[in-house]
């Protein structure tokens, strides 16, 4: 079946591509119907990452958070209609020590594999999960973000040492405020710091237990763990901060992404014996945590709700180039594309 | 209720040299009459999918199915008519005998070779058939369109107000039906679709927004372009 994708073939350009689904794999036919524009899909449109890298990936079709509904299922596992999300990564093999998103063979939608702007999505029957019906497809569309932060907590719960009376959350953006949200789910007897640069977007996170913004944290405060949600230029200073006021043997777990290298207070890391660890995207189990939660606390979708920015309606390529410049303007929050193309 | 009714009636007689008519031509890796099926076929909403050809070349057709969505009884195919609405009327007449011919029945018929319609066409399609009737796939006119009689123009219509008709065109086909058997045989032999016959009757068809690239694959150019679209990307989902 032709089916057609739209790709970024140049910064801020998008066009139509046609791909072949063959109904005879057994896969499971998704409609797209919520879409969210993550910052990654921001630099392809933009054009900001390495010349090198925007050559070696484009063409390409964005976006890696999405919802649909299943269209068809050869198999009968899904009925037509049903709301799912979708499992961007896309493992090849199995690993029982690895998890599937640092496997170096899995590859990724929207880094160069197609992302989900297409007309159908053909998918594995084990990337897709079923939503319950009365889902927020808004607030479901940025699932994958969501199931990035349960991921970093499911590591931070194995790595991290169990003192854990507080916990500093550095970053008031979307990421820190949905890490923060999931966090407070998971563990509400840990009091939770957030540090951030906005006085208003602090304001935001009214089910933490104190905010600071981070160029004036009182002398005597301390966290005994802390996720770093920064990344970018401000990324060094957000960590040699939380270097500075982490408690000894404390964990740091790092989810901000830095185009540089960033160099770090590692005298201090050796002197407090810390733990930093890396996490990056999210798999199946982590997604499955996720709509468990969304079910277990409700409370999660109406904090994510707050985050819900510009909701566009596709209906052409114009609309595509004016949500993702919409998307370039907001202060804060997802951009919303309610897919009618 | 809904069907897809997919014309393939044409006998290719447009495409050059081709012994084949042009809905059985592969672009791709199929044939583009399999291509068009496929995007019915996985529309749960649509009863079944009844798919018109010339009579040599049904058992073909049949086989093209078999090999390429497997044995289904969603899909069945039947003989055409002689004219685009005597063929319709046949697939109106399958749906009566077995179904009977309920007000609710809506029919989204759509020509075989038309392989790049989107869901979204088709969705929208019943839904404002059923809502209002009838509605007609078209794109804004990008020409202008020039009215000529005996080697002269005699109008230039405001090309804002003119589009360029596609498929699919959906009716309430036990409507349609009345309507066409009312027309007069000269009123008949003017007709070049079926949203015409809700027009002449005056009766309202909607406009659904078509897709510049939801093309008809006339002639050997068009057979190009479409292998241009996918160029690449057959390898790719």
């Amino acid at each position: 079946m032709l089916n057609a994708v739209y790709r970024l073939v140049a910064p801020r350009r998008f066009e139509v591509a046609f791909n072949n689904i063959d109904l005879c794999e057994d896969k499971i036919l998704v409609r797209p119907t919520h879409m969210s524009i993550c910052r990654a899909d921001q630099r392809y449109y933009q054009g900001t990452r390495p010349a090198e890298i925007l050559e070696k990936k484009l063409p390409m079709a964005l976006i890696h958070e999405a919802v649909g509904e299943v269209v068809y299922d050869p198999q009968g596992y899904f009925a037509p209609g049903n709301p799912v999300v979708l499992i961007p990564n896309l493992p090849s093999e199995y690993d029982d020590i690895i998890s599937e998103n640092y496997l170096e063979s899995s590859v990724f939608r929207s880094s160069g594999y197609d992302g989900f702007m297409q007309d159908y999505i053909s998918m594995d029957k084990d990337r897709v999960i079923k939503l319950p019906d009365s889902i927020n497809k808004s607030v479901a569309s940025f699932t994958e973000l969501s199931s990035v932060s349960v991921h970093a907590i499911g590591r931070f719960s194995s790595i991290a040492h169990m003192r854990r009376n507080n916990v500093g959350i550095w970053g008031d953006g979307t990421l820190g405020y949905i890490t923060a949200v999931i966090f407070k789910a998971l563990f509400p007897d840990t009091e939770l710091y957030i540090f951030g640069t906005d006085r208003e977007k602090l304001e935001s996170f009214s089910f933490a237990e104190r905010t600071f913004l981070v160029q004036s944290v009182p002398e005597n405060i301390r966290v005994d763990h802390a996720f770093e949600c920064v990344g970018g230029d401000a990324s060094q200073k957000a960590v040699n901060q939380i270097i500075s006021l982490i408690r000894p043997e404390g964990t740091i777990a790092l989810l901000g992404v830095s185009e540089y290298n960033v160099p770090l207070n590692t005298r201090l890391i050796l002197e407090k014996g810390l733990r930093l660890f890396g996490s990056s995207r999210s798999g199946r189990k982590d997604f499955e945590k996720i709509v468990e939660l969304y079910k277990s606390s409700p409370e999660i979708i109406g904090h994510l709700v707050n985050i819900v920015g510009a909701q566009i309606e596709i209906r052409s390529i114009n609309d595509m180039v004016t949500a993702f410049e919409t998307d370039m303007r907001k202060p804060m929050g997802k951009t919303i594309m309610i897919w009618k193309k | 209720m809904v069907f897809g009714v997919i014309l393939a009636g044409g006998t290719g007689s447009r495409m050059g040299n081709f012994e084949k008519p042009k809905q059985f031509l592969t672009i791709g890796d199929r044939p583009v009459i399999i291509h068009t099926i496929e995007k019915f076929f996985v529309n749960d909403k649509f009863e079944k999918i009844i798919v018109l050809c010339p009579a040599n070349w049904i058992s073909h057709a049949s086989g093209l199915v078999k090999k390429y969505i497997g044995e289904t009884k969603r899909v069945v195919i039947i003989e055409g008519g002689s004219t685009r609405n005597e063929t319709i009327m046949n697939s109106i007449n399958y749906i009566e005998e077995n179904y009977g011919l309920g007000d609710d029945i809506v029919i989204v018929t759509h020509d075989s070779v038309r392989p790049f319609v989107t869901y979204r066409i088709i969705e929208e399609n019943i839904s404002l058939a059923e809502k209002y009737g009838a509605c007609d796939t078209v794109i804004p006119a990008t020409d202008t369109i020039v009215k000529g009689e005996n080697g002269y123009i005699s109008d230039i219509p405001d090309r804002r107000a003119m589009y360029q008709g596609q498929t699919p065109q959906s009716f309430k086909a036990k409507k349609l039906k009345e309507l066409y058997m009312s027309l007069t045989e000269t009123e008949r032999a003017i007709l070049t679709d079926a949203a015409k016959i809700f027009v002449m009757k005056g009766e309202k068809v909607y406009l659904v927004e078509g897709e510049v690239f939801n093309i008809k694959i006339t002639y050997p150019y068009d057979l190009k372009v479409a292998e241009a679209l996918i160029k690449g990307d057959m390898d790719v989902c």
